[in-house]
């Protein structure tokens, strides 16, 4: 009798083993609903920054590209009327 | 053109002093917060983007098959503006992202191919720039594939899993945040009105630079 008793124990031990190994690697269960935050609050990155330097970097985006575009438009301007210059200096060298 | 210049730039300047105080009054998104607020120059400047891919690739064929100047003036005005759209698009979704998911940059299928686009278009002002005689049609060349990545680009998000949000995004804001809806339609339409106004003065500018190039050859004859 004993020694029947020894080896159902015998038997349970790896059973009951692997049972609470199972129940130890479930899943936690969901936590219900929204909880409230206790204590002081702060964000791991602040927002503001971001949207300040987004839109700080879209106007100063366009504000160059308006600029390039102003300056090279002067650029070109000036070279046609160094070149109007050259060609009424040579016209006129010719009439002479 | 020329007469719709000046109205259109002070249309665009309107728009643009009032979007701000619009973008400050819309309620917050739920879960995004204050950085959501990027969110209407971000898609306005996608939008942009697609306009001026889009004109680019249209001059590009018209100037690569019928030898138009005037298609390849717009061609590579519009390549411009497209990489300065793009950058703002880049930089704003990496600000954005930075918040939303914890990075300045995620290597997945929407942004990859953006960054993509933007190197086919620097790629298509370098070839302008230095590239030589004949430098325009292979430029040309460049700028209809580049157009022809943007629909990809667009259904990228539906058809690959990224971390960016998908089309419908768009489609059920209408329903679900109409002051939000209303808002990036409006700084849209800014940004469609200042792309026209920046193409315009674009090609303004290949305009006279053809015009110095045609007084230099009747000089030298």
């Amino acid at each position: 009798m004993i020694r029947r008793i020894r080896v159902t124990l015998a038997a349970m031990v790896p059973a009951v083993f692997t049972a609470a190994t199972a129940m130890a690697s479930q899943p936690q269960p969901a936590q219900d609903g929204f909880v409230p935050v206790t204590g002081p609050i702060s964000e791991q990155i602040p927002a503001a920054p971001l949207v300040v330097a987004a839109y700080a970097f879209f106007l100063l985006l366009m504000v160059f590209y308006l600029w390039t575009i102003w300056r090279r438009i002067g650029k070109v301007e000036a070279d046609m009327q160094a070149l109007e210059r050259r060609q009424g200096a040579g016209a006129g060298g010719r009439g002479k | 053109m020329r007469k719709l210049f000046v109205p259109l730039a002070v249309v665009a300047a309107a728009m643009f002093a009032y979007a701000p105080v619009g973008i400050a009054r819309v309620p917050y998104e739920s879960t995004m917060l204050l950085v959501q607020k990027i969110f209407y120059f971000h898609f306005a400047t996608w939008m942009a983007v697609t306009a001026s891919v889009a004109v680019c690739g249209v001059a590009s064929a018209i100037y690569l098959f019928k030898g138009t100047a005037v298609a390849d003036h717009y061609a590579v005005a519009s390549a411009e503006l497209t990489t300065i759209f793009c950058t703002f698009g880049l930089v704003s979704g990496s600000l954005w992202g930075r918040k939303a998911w914890g990075v300045w940059w995620q290597w997945d299928a929407r942004l990859t191919m953006a960054f993509m686009l933007e190197m086919v278009f620097l790629g298509y002002l370098l070839v302008r720039k230095y590239g030589g005689p004949g430098a325009e049609k292979l430029a040309a060349a460049m700028g209809i594939f580049g157009a022809a990545t943007a629909p990809f680009i667009y259904k990228s998000v539906d058809w690959w899993r990224t971390v960016h949000p998908q089309t419908t995004v768009m489609k059920t804001l209408g329903d679900k945040f109409p002051a939000a809806w209303n808002l990036v339609w409006f700084c849209t339409a800014a940004f469609l009105v200042l792309f026209v106004v920046m193409l315009a003065a674009r090609v303004q500018l290949e305009y006279l630079r053809a015009e110095l190039d045609r007084a230099y050859l009747a000089a030298e004859e």
